[in-house]
């Protein structure tokens, strides 16, 4: 099945089904398995991700939270098993069927990784430029718009390196979210950041999900954060979901890692 | 007295670990002899997926333009400076040389000669690799190990037809041109030693360059020209591309790609020379 629609410069991204608007699941993740070499890091994770909803993996350094983020977006290929996204195998996809179908991702990497060559302003029409026939005008009037949503458009001429943490976060996510990607990956958003800076990004995880309807899937290990903005939380324990529910039933669980994980980080819903 | 408890044998043991040394040795024998066609398997595939993504849409003319004025542009200065002393210094030792048998006329034709087929593209492509084969290797070192050229694969943007193909083109188009100024201004260098500093007759020193000189001379260097810019952007692009370990990591492939394009353009050169010449072979 051809996902793409090309006149030889221009993806499109990859049509959604109709049926696939009204499922509730966005992301299945069925039995994948992933190993370098001898050493078997994922284990047959399965796992539901939630349409509109903010689904949050956490778990222990070396779980193989950001491996199964990597193979979430198929910057890596998994061994084994299935990542169903609107009803189509994301994993089986090659070439520019597998690049029409990433226009349904955005990611925000755990350090941002914007260009650093690059204003903050061609960062986010990167992907307008790239993927668009729009005006010059129109990307300025996206782009401009886009971070003025989130609260950097003052920052716009400057290079990444002028801005703090927070901020290119924002930019990050504002260049993630410019193409309108229906599912949002955050790689440890708050890892590295003070408390009212990871407190910032918390809300901007919400903001964006309640602004533009996306789905969210954050990996961290920040369980704080997580109980702030989690609607859907998956415990990834030795290559497998130990443990997934609400974060009320989570904090629940008798699942014994996963207790003992959020006994150690010393949270409670209050 | 109690009797002293039988010890267990000490043979089996120390046998088991000298194998276990040789063949760790073996190993790293076989790694040591092997790495070297991985390293150009590694480069061959990267030239392969480079040419797969070059001849397909979108054509960013932007990012040519921007490669060949970073390789060829920025790379002015430096390839005069040097190819000014080169000319001069060889213009100094060859009419010394020259005179012990009053053969210093020549000193023009061989000068001519020497920075056609060989100077000439050899310093260029060497002077290119240190300035911008180094920085590249830097530049896209830093993007890897910041995982940019993973956001770059994440926006449905293939990193090789981004960052890795202008490179290449670039070094193809300017490494020849840097070659030609090579040439030009390394012939004005050696003039002005060997006219204005130890007496050479001008005339004869351009007469003669012209005699010996011609056009296929200077299309032999241009042709290791077009090899070398590909070689060397084509190492300073795998290095960068593939660096991991951090900013120590980016270090250690910046190293390993002006050291490896070195090797590659001194070894590229004879090779060259020996199928343009038809002699020469093993």
């Amino acid at each position: 099945m051809k996902l793409f629609r090309r006149n030889l410069v221009r993806l499109t991204r990859a049509p959604l089904p109709p049926e696939a608007k009204d499922d509730p699941i966005h992301v299945r993740i069925r039995d994948l398995h992933k190993s370098y070499g001898e050493h078997h890091v994922l284990k047959g994770v399965s796992l539901d991700i939630h349409r509109g909803k903010t689904n949050l993996i956490i778990g222990p350094s070396g779980s193989g939270k950001t491996v199964l983020m990597r193979q979430l977006i198929r910057l890596e290929n998994p061994d084994s098993g299935q990542l169903i996204v609107n009803g189509i195998d994301f994993a089986q996809l090659e070439g520019l069927d597998l690049a029409a179908m990433r226009r349904t991702f955005g990611m925000v990497f755990q350090m941002s990784a914007l260009f650093d060559s690059m204003t903050v302003f061609d960062n986010v029409a990167f992907p307008l430029r790239e993927h668009t026939d729009l005006s010059r005008n129109a990307v300025r009037d996206r782009v401009m718009d886009r971070l003025a949503a989130l609260g950097v458009a003052a920052a716009a001429e400057k290079l990444p390196a002028q801005l703090s943490g927070g901020m290119q976060k924002r930019v990050a996510v504002a260049r993630a979210m410019i193409l309108e990607s229906e599912i949002l990956i955050y790689d440890e958003p708050t890892t590295g950041l003070d408390p009212i800076t990871t407190e910032m990004v918390d809300e901007l995880i919400t903001e964006a999900e309640e602004m533009f309807g996306v789905t969210s899937i954050v990996i961290s290990h920040d369980m704080a954060s997580v109980l702030r903005i989690a609607n859907q939380l998956s415990f990834l324990h030795e290559g497998q979901i130990a443990a997934t529910g609400t974060p009320e039933e989570l904090l629940h669980t008798d699942h014994p890692a996963t207790a003992e994980f959020i006994r150690a980080s010393r949270v409670s819903m209050d | 007295m109690p009797d002293a408890a039988p010890s267990a044998p000490a043979t089996p043991d120390k046998t088991s670990k000298l194998r276990g040394i040789a063949r760790d040795a073996a190993d790293w024998l076989l790694q040591l002899l092997l790495s070297p066609f991985a390293e150009i398997g590694a480069l061959f595939k990267l030239l392969w997926e480079a040419v797969f993504w070059g001849i397909r849409p979108p054509y960013r003319a932007r990012l040519f333009v921007e490669a060949m004025e970073f390789i060829g542009i920025g790379s002015i200065f430096l390839v005069s400076l040097t190819a000014v002393f080169v000319g001069g210094v060889l213009a100094l030792q060859l009419v010394d040389g020259f005179r012990d048998f009053g053969a210093e006329n020549q000193t023009g034709a061989v000068i001519g000669l020497a920075l056609a087929r060989e100077v000439g593209p050899v310093f260029a492509a060497l002077m290119v690799t240190s300035r911008a084969g180094s920085a590249m290797t830097t530049e896209l070192g830093s993007m890897r190990v910041t995982n940019q050229i993973d956001a770059l694969v994440t926006m449905a943007v293939n990193p090789v037809q981004y960052l890795v193909v202008p490179r290449l083109v670039a070094g193809f188009v300017m490494v020849p041109v840097l070659t030609m100024l090579f040439n030009i201004v390394g012939v004005m260098g050696a003039f002005f030693v060997a006219v204005s500093l130890l007496g050479l007759d001008p005339g004869v020193f351009m007469d003669r360059l012209k005699w010996l000189v011609d056009w296929d001379d200077v299309s032999q260097g241009l042709i290791k020209a077009m090899v070398f810019g590909v070689a060397l952007t084509l190492i300073a692009c795998r290095q960068g591309f593939y660096a991991k370990g951090g900013a120590a990591g980016v270090g250690r492939a910046t190293n390993r790609a002006v050291v490896q394009s070195a090797i590659a353009i001194l070894m590229l050169d004879y090779l060259v020379t020996s199928l343009v010449l038809g002699q020469g072979f093993f």
